[in-house]
């Protein structure tokens, strides 16, 4: 079958095939999505983030269960550590969502970070949108929980869900740090084990020092394994959806979302480029001058730029 | 304390001097064939051990007397000298009547004692009909699905003179119950019973995986089977608690040691949780082991563990009764050690294996047969298995005394450093908050693998030498003599089950699973309430099912 | 930038001994390879699903509990009848030698038994990728 037409069915092969192309920078599948991007929007995002061992994965499984009993259909990306020596990933994130997988209705993906230090690649809005155009109402994007993916999600996910367990102790001083502020809605997984009240209020404290918006998140209570609260926090999801519609953030931030994503594309196509047209051995020995101090980095950048784009596309020009 | 050696001054000096001139001298002409010796659990093993090494060693204290603690040289006083071991070849597959007439050519071989192998959708609490069992049915065990299954497996044969040993763990209760009705059925009562469940749902999480519940809820039907069994089944093992299964899944000697006893202060403590008197249960606490191909390690392995339980027994949970400190075990020789290249090798293999184990001091034995890499044994590599145990048992004269090694400078210093460094994980183990934390974490689980992985690179890049496999091999064809389990079993035992079903009073099923529902969701013991289940023909999946609806269903923690 | 072989490396069956699998995953991992693990008890029709969906080039499999011969085939069947035909299917475990050609007939196209280094696992799969 015809990929852009199975996308367009529903056909979880063509959607599977499409997310690897895109992570490969395919032009075929770039054009596709050039084509149906119209057909995207309605997919809600929603990025799962928070320590290792939290239970994100259990937590989207069991939210999944929850929209799925509503007839939603929901695609969910995992996200686990590439290797930085190897460069390979094992994505296990699956195990927690077995019964999930022969749903006609859910589509699970995994993905490595790959070379992006541990943040959201490009290839991870990619398969948005492909699950988007496929038809998902609502799409999950796991973190893995550490480095700057935490941060990037915020990039791409529309409501950022922060799970949160009871006990981190200290751990809580390093969130409070530029990642407590990217949640909307904090969830304190593992509350049956006690201590969650003491984190909640250690949460509460945190926001009411940090409050700037209309909007405050909310902190519940959950506990994923012992499906406790679970309907509760789907809840609270779905009020921060509901706020952002009803005062326009939503489409605000998108364009916000937008106007990074475009330079991100205008920035990692713009590399490719310049090391496409680059001889490998010319920036060799720059590298080499600029170690014997024969030329400083500078000039090495704008030797670089300047012979790549002087046999390039018109119309480019980066000379002042 | 007066040591029995003093002259340790002349011996530091004549062994450096013997070290500097000699030894260093041939190393120039006769290199060492490797720049470290080492055990399998990474400890450094030296050229020669003298009395130095066993300088500290104090006898009354840290080895004592046989029977005595902390029973480093075994449990009884005479050992082998009044009866070997139990010899016991775990066994079963396909249906109840195959598994019967296997057992019955066993104890005319000369067998001891029985232990029932059980089919996977058995131990994991599925009927044959499960649509999860498709293809296993019948394949590593017995299928067994309801009482009428047990009453085909131990037809003619008599309750009151075999010891049986069941591999079962998460539904450990049922079977149990279903053997205690069997017995009734013979008239044979429930205190004459002897015999060991496995139950030990620790090393499911860890290593094996026929879990079934999540761990709460697994930690009281185990007490709960402690508890029944102390009043009505006083000369069973309610458990096995076993380090076999942690060492096949990679873990090294010492990390099968302190695994092993980590798991088992998780179970007492449980059990003293739940109001249970230490010495009212500890007594009928057993242990099963590996035993590995380094020979040396694993004797010292057995003799460290017994001496590091005594004292956690008497030290940590103030155990009064001496049976409560005795660690009692039953070993199998290592089943990952097997290769499928050159199967015969794998009988030398086990006979290293055995003298292990014997020398160890164990109870009873299972050695495994040579084809066990390939498929499931035949009948003739069951008995070569056998004649290895009675080999030794008969012919070697290794049984003549009682821990003949004990003294050995090497065996000692092994045996120490063992204890010590099982003890050092033991102690992180519970830093972490016990077993069961360490579980939920993956810790447990990353040792294990790590050194699994680690051991597999040493085979590739020749560190290790295994014969047949990465050295010494050679050109072989398909074997054809393996045993092969018939794939009518699956129906037949779906055909037993429906007349089952027809012909059993559905009513009393019905209400009996209905009461043990109620009490599940209640803190009562189950054992009286499964036993009533079983008696009226509930089917094993039947009863499973009930308690998953109450207790949930364990998910697995994975860390890679 | 050059994608990553993805394998999926599956348990069929009920059997818990996945020392073999978690090896065979860590190797490929190190090989370079995006290795998605399914954990225990996996079904066949669980297999396919997450092999579809996670568009892999490789699906290994492993049994120890001699339920080789009905699961392997009935993974193989799941995967065409999904019209899936570029995927490697490789399989591993406690395998006769004489079930082997049964198994290559079914589908299943490399059996490793055990005492098989990683390092074969690794070369076969590049040297036998599809796609």
């Amino acid at each position: 079958m015809n990929l852009e037409e199975g996308l367009l069915k529903g056909d979880k092969k063509a959607c599977a095939r499409m997310i690897s192309l895109l992570e490969n920078d395919d032009k075929e599948a770039i054009n596709i999505i050039k084509r149906l991007y119209k057909n995207t929007g309605n997919a809600y995002v929603i990025g799962i983030t928070g320590p290792p061992g939290s239970g994100k994965s259990t937590l989207t499984d069991k939210l999944t269960k929850e929209l799925r009993n509503e007839g939603k259909r929901v695609g969910i990306i995992a996200i686990d550590p590439t290797s930085p020596f190897s460069g390979g990933a094992i994505l296990g994130d699956r195990i927690r969502m077995q019964d999930l997988a022969l749903d006609k209705d859910i589509f699970i993906r995994s993905m490595g970070t790959r070379g992006f230090l541990g943040g959201m690649s490009q290839a991870t809005w990619g398969a948005v949108k492909v699950l988007d155009i496929y038809g998902c109402d609502y799409i999950f994007i796991e973190t893995v929980g550490v480095g700057q993916s935490e941060i990037d999600i915020v990039k791409i996910a529309d409501t950022v869900l922060m799970v949160m367990v009871p006990n981190l102790g200290d751990d809580i001083q390093a969130l409070k740090a530029g990642i407590m502020e990217i949640a909307d809605v904090f969830a304190i997984n593992k509350s049956d084990l006690g201590g969650a009240d003491k984190t909640q209020l250690e949460i509460e404290m945190n926001l009411d020092l940090n409050e700037k918006s209309n909007y405050r998140p909310p902190v519940i209570k959950v506990s994923a394994v012992k499906k406790q609260g679970i309907n509760m926090l789907l809840e609270n999801i779905l009020e921060h959806k509901e706020y952002l519609e009803r005062t326009g953030e939503l489409n605000k931030s998108r364009t916000v979302k937008n106007r990074n994503l475009i330079i991100k594309l205008v920035e990692e196509e713009l590399m490719k480029i310049i090391l496409d047209r680059t001889i490998k051995e010319d920036l060799d020995y720059l590298s080499k001058d600029v170690t014997d101090r024969a030329i400083d980095p500078y000039t090495a950048r704008d030797r670089v730029i300047g012979g790549a784009i002087s046999t390039g596309v018109k119309g480019y020009s980066f000379k002042k | 304390m007066e040591k029995n050696f003093d002259g340790y001054e002349e011996i530091d000096k004549s062994y450096n001097n013997w070290e500097n001139n000699k030894v260093e001298k041939i190393k120039l002409r006769f290199p060492e064939r490797k720049e470290k010796f080492t055990t399998s659990s990474d400890i450094e093993v030296k050229g020669l051990y003298t009395p130095l090494d066993a300088k500290d060693l104090n006898y009354v204290e840290d080895l004592g007397f046989p029977g005595e603690y902390p029973f480093t040289r075994g449990v009884q006083p005479t050992m082998y000298r009044g009866r070997l071991w139990t010899m016991r070849q775990y066994a079963g597959f396909a249906t109840a009547e195959e598994s019967n007439q296997r057992y019955k050519y066993l104890l005319e071989q000369g067998q001891t004692g029985l232990s029932v192998a059980f089919d996977l959708p058995t131990q994991i609490g599925y009927d044959s009909d499960h649509g999860l069992a498709e293809g296993e049915v019948g394949k590593v065990g017995v299928a067994i699905d309801s009482l009428r299954d047990m009453e085909i497996l131990f037809d003619g044969i008599p309750l009151d003179k075999v010891s049986t040993s069941m591999t079962i763990n998460a539904p450990a209760g049922i079977l149990l119950a279903m053997y205690i009705a069997v017995a009734e059925k013979q008239g044979v009562s429930s205190d004459r019973l002897r015999g060991t469940i496995q139950n030990d749902i620790l090393k499911e999480y860890i290593a094996r995986g026929t879990y079934i519940f999540p761990p709460e809820a697994s930690m009281r039907l185990i007490t709960n089977i402690f508890e029944y069994c102390s009043k009505e089944v006083p000369q069973w093992n309610t458990i096995s608690i076993s380090g076999y299964h942690i060492r096949e899944a990679g873990a090294t000697a010492v990390q099968e040691v302190a695994f092993t006893l980590a798991d088992g202060i998780a179970y007492v403590e449980a059990a003293i949780k739940a109001g249970l008197n230490v010495d009212d249960f500890a007594p009928r606490l057993s242990f099963f082991f590996n035993a590995h191909n380094d020979l040396f390690e694993e004797i010292a392995k057995f003799r460290a563990a017994r001496r590091l339980w005594a004292k956690i027994m008497k030290n940590r949970f103030k155990a009064k009764n001496e049976k409560s400190m005795q660690l009692k075990f039953h070993t199998q020789t290592a089943g990952s050690t097997l290769t499928a290249q050159q199967p015969d090798n794998n009988i030398i293999r086990v006979t290293i294996q055995t003298l292990a184990a014997v020398l160890g001091g164990t109870q009873s034995l299972h050695t495994n047969s040579r084809d066990e890499a390939l498929a499931l044994p035949t009948e003739d590599s069951v008995r070569i298995a056998l004649r290895t145990q009675q080999i030794v048992g008969y012919e070697s004269g290794v049984t003549e005394t009682v821990d003949p090694l004990a003294g050995s400078y090497y065996i000692e210093s092994l045996t120490d450093k063992i204890e010590e460094e099982a003890y050092e994980l033991i102690k992180k183990i519970d830093e972490l908050g016990g077993a069961p934390k360490a579980i939920e974490k993956g810790y447990i689980q990353k040792e294990i693998q790590s050194s699994a992985y680690k051991y597999q690179m040493e085979i590739e890049s020749m560190e290790k030498i295994v014969v047949g496999v990465n050295k010494f091999r050679i050109e072989e064809d398909a074997k054809s003599d393996i045993l092969r389990v018939d794939a009518d079993v699956e129906k037949i035992q779906k055909e037993k089950l429906k007349a089952l079903k027809l012909n059993r009073n559905n009513e009393d099923v019905k209400t009996a699973l209905n009461i043990l529902e109620k009490k599940a969701q209640t803190d009562e013991n189950l054992m009286p309430y499964i036993l009533n289940a079983v008696k009226k023909y509930a089917t094993l999946g039947e009863i499973c099912n009930i308690l998953r609806k109450v207790f949930g269903e364990y998910e697995q923690t994975v860390i890679l | 930038m050059v994608r990553p072989i993805r394998v999926l490396v599956a348990k069929p069956g009920l059997d818990g001994h996945d020392r073999g699998a978690k090896i065979i995953a860590r190797a490929l991992r190190d090989s370079g390879m995006e290795v998605i693990y399914t954990g225990l008890r996996q079904t066949p029709e669980q297999i396919v699903a997450a092999a579809v969906q996670e568009d892999v080039d490789v699906v290994a499999m492993s049994i120890l509990s001699g339920a080789h011969n009905h699961l392997f085939p009935k993974v193989v069947n799941l995967l065409k009848a999904e019209g899936v035909d570029d995927v490697l299917i490789i399989g591993g475990g406690v395998i006769p030698k004489e079930d082997i050609p049964f198994l290559m007939e079914s589908g299943v196209e490399a059996v490793f038994t055990p005492g098989t280094p990683t390092k074969d696992v690794v070369d076969y799969i590049y040297n036998n990728l599809k796609r």
